[in-house]
């Protein structure tokens, strides 16, 4: 990763790259907005939802839970130790939450009507009005929790200060509507049980999608602080610095229990639904993979990694533990669902909507490298000091 | 009795009845109670043993609805080698199962079945889709965000997307004919029916007269009228001769889509009720503990300094106390010392003093001086 910043001038491979991703995405946004969904998609009547829901709505969510869970242990539970974990977890969360509706864009027939759900006609019964509900309150909570960065950047002291007076309140809400839009996401497939495949289906989908947040949320922190030292070093201050591994420990840590626990209820699962004869079937060996591999594996390394204080070892638990909440997400939307359905009906993402989804990755990597170099995230504001 | 007595006990009698009343109706929402559909609400029974595959109903459809122009002509029955699902441009489709230990190939036509607690309304975030009293589930695209949730929602995988349109891509599917009953009309599918295989009627009838058919025909028929109770009902049932796994009916359960979804909803205002005293408990505790170590180390601080006051003042006092020893050994001494310089300056002057008087005495009388 190369710092926008530096003086090398802007030919630096990564940001070549960068523009490529970004000029093939702006040509497939064109084609996307001028000639409908289905010129771009393999999107179809059985398959109504692909990687755009799969991909950015359900992991772009899940993982930007980090900023519920840094803030609720520093703010709320009192480890003011993760205090330099807050702001970057923040600011990926709400660039996360976002992006995850700039995607929203392109898998809406009608994306312009967005607002209507809140605003002309409201479905209540629908787990999908609560998801919208949650989402743009917490997005406005999260935008209003990281704007300390901004204005201290921007030299605005009075709102800061009067931002910074609302920071217990901010979280609490924070953790509330997590709490319900995560959950949510899970329980909008209980609707439709003969779809999705029993080995996943389960009435307590939204307890599941809750507790993997958890997971998501403390694995993202340590997996985004290994990029951030490896591209914004030189950015962050003797604080950050010193208070990061004790980050990488303390949630590690937590990701390790909070991954036990869910392997643990979600065979409690199996055992109610007595799913156990799925467990043989082709199916039933993709889900052992997910849960020995994917969940059961990055326990134990996390385990072994806080153990030994190896730095490495959790990190590399964090990469296991995030792709296995990818593979979740992506089991539940798509791969278990419309397990029923013949082959060829089956869905499998068309090119320009994967490349739709790594542009959009690559929009928020860019912002955030915009925003980390110019504003206090990843060192605390020389005026500001202890502060907040 | 007076005449007030009497009033108040009508008064009194009066708001109880009118408060039962009310309690009831409340009672009702909240009970042991499951909705039936709208009473007298009409559907259409499908009898697919008389289905011939014509597709017939597809192009009476696709005639009342104004849909466009099919790519294959109706009358081309080879479509039916090819299972299909219904689309935006084909509301309704007939396929063709070759079920075993059959000689004869078996048709059943699909649609929209209007449940009676439809999933795709449950599952509607903008309330796009109406259950309308007459028993037709119907649908306004002007509301309509394009999330296809209903899609995902539908059982039957009925609903279809515009995925072509550009710029106003909207739901598509049967909707029973609704403008066509409200004129008193059949539905296109049923009118364009040769053989009988569909029947519009109330839908309390069309169950009386499926389970007729059922028993007035040993033999002929499955002893199940799919629909009656699948997804909580629908409005339009199937009766078969052969087993209806075999002509692509999943058993479905009885629950209806709603009842899937409530339990998650219904734990919404929990959430929102017990976190945040919980959290703000959590925040309480984490905090008093920070002030009860402050509060501790402040204490810890204070004995400390009190300690080392204490250790100093003691020390000064012993410093002092011996200060004041060493001074009084020093006068003391000093006062020894003047003492015994004094003695010794008499010894001597007094020694010198002798010397001389013994050496006046050898001359003069200098014993006797001194002595006096």
């Amino acid at each position: 990763m190369h710092d926008a910043n530096t003086k090398n001038g802007l030919f630096t491979p990564g940001n070549i790259i960068t523009g490529i991703i970004l000029a093939v995405g702006a040509v497939i946004t064109f084609i996307r907005f001028t000639q409908g969904i289905g010129a771009v998609s393999n999107l179809s009547d059985n398959n109504p939802w692909g990687i755009w829901i799969g991909f950015d709505l359900l992991c772009g969510v899940a993982l930007a839970a980090g900023g519920y869970v840094t803030s609720a242990s520093c703010y709320l539970f009192g480890m003011k130790r993760y205090h330099s974990a807050v702001r970057p977890a923040i600011t990926t969360a709400f660039l996360g939450y976002f992006f995850v509706v700039v995607a929203l864009h392109y898998d809406l027939g009608h994306p312009l009507r967005l607002p209507y759900p809140l605003v002309l006609s409201q479905g209540t019964t629908s787990l999908l009005f609560e998801v919208g509900l949650c989402v743009a309150t917490y997005l406005t909570v999260l935008f209003v929790e990281w704007s300390p960065a901004a204005l201290e950047w921007l030299g605005l002291r009075k709102i800061r200060n009067v931002v910074v007076k609302l920071t217990i309140m901010l979280t609490i809400f924070g953790v509330v509507l997590s709490t319900l839009h995560q959950s949510s996401l899970g329980a909008l497939f209980l609707i439709a049980p003969g779809k999705l495949h029993p080995l996943w289906y389960s009435s307590f989908l939204p307890v599941f999608f809750f507790v993997s947040s958890m997971v998501a949320g403390l694995s993202m922190v340590i997996f985004e602080g290994t990029l951030a030292h490896a591209g914004l070093h030189h950015k962050m201050d003797e604080t950050h610095l010193k208070e990061a591994e004790g980050v990488i420990f303390g949630f590690g840590k937590a990701a390790s229990f909070v991954l036990a626990g869910y392997f643990f209820i979600k065979t409690m699962d199996i055992a109610m639904d007595n799913d156990w004869a799925y467990l043989g079937t082709g199916f039933g060996a993709w889900f052992l993979v997910e849960m020995f591999g994917f969940v059961a594996l990055p326990s134990f390394l996390y385990a072994l990694g806080v153990r030994e204080k190896n730095v490495t070892l959790v990190r590399i638990a964090s990469i296991n533990a995030v792709l296995g909440i990818v593979m979740n997400r992506f089991n539940v939307s798509l791969v278990a669902f419309n397990w029923n359905l013949p082959a060829a009906d089956r869905y499998f993402p068309h090119w320009m909507e994967i490349g739709v989804s790594v542009f959009i990755v690559t929009l928020i990597i860019t912002v955030y490298r915009f925003i980390a170099t110019r504003m206090p995230v990843l060192y605390e504001h020389p005026d500001y000091k202890d502060a907040h | 009795m007076n005449r007030r007595r009497f009033l108040t006990l009508l008064g009194t009698a009066g708001v109880s009845t009118a408060m039962s009343a009310v309690g009831a109706k409340k009672a009702v929402a909240a009970g042991n109670q499951s909705f039936k559909g709208y009473k007298d609400s009409y559907g259409v029974l499908h009898d697919t043993t008389r289905c011939i595959g014509c597709r017939k109903c597809e192009q009476g459809c696709n005639e009342v609805n104004k849909l466009p122009a099919p790519k294959v002509k109706f009358d081309d029955l080879t479509v039916l080698e090819k299972s299909r699902r219904t689309d935006s441009n084909n509301w309704t489709v007939v396929n063709k199962y070759n079920v075993a230990g059959l000689d004869h190939p078996v048709f059943r036509k699909q649609q929209c079945n209007h449940c009676l607690e439809p999933a795709c309304a449950s599952a509607c975030f903008v309330k796009a889709f109406t259950k309308n009293p007459d028993g037709s589930v119907t649908y306004d695209g002007s509301l309509c965000v394009g999330c296809r949730y209903c899609m995902i929602a539908c059982p039957f995988n009925v609903p279809a997307f515009q995925y072509e349109e550009a710029f106003d891509p909207l739901i598509q599917k049967c909707t029973m004919c609704h403008p066509r009953i409200q004129e008193g009309k059949l539905p296109g599918c049923v009118e364009a029916c040769p053989k009988e295989a569909l029947t519009f009627g109330k839908r309390e009838d069309l169950l009386r007269i499926a389970r007729d058919r059922i028993r007035n025909n040993p033999g002929r028929y499955q002893d199940h009228v799919y629909g009656e109770l699948e997804m909580g009902g629908t409005a339009w049932m199937y009766v078969s001769g052969a087993p209806f796994e075999a002509v692509g009916q999943q058993e479905m359960g009885t629950k209806s889509a709603p009842e899937y979804t409530a339990g998650a909803l219904g734990a919404v205002p929990m959430v929102v009720g017990i976190w945040p005293v919980l959290l703000t408990g959590a925040y309480a505790i984490s905090k008093r503990k920070e002030k009860v170590a402050a509060e501790e180390r402040e204490e810890a601080v204070q004995a400390a300094l009190a300690k080392a006051r204490d250790d100093a003042a003691k020390a000064m006092d012993t410093a002092l106390a011996k200060a004041a020893k060493e001074k009084d050994a020093a006068v003391t001494r000093e006062v020894k010392k003047a003492i015994e310089q004094a003695e010794q300056a008499f010894e001597e002057k007094f020694a010198a003093l002798r010397a001389e008087g013994q050496s006046a005495e050898s001359g003069d009388d200098g014993e006797g001086k001194e002595d006096a």
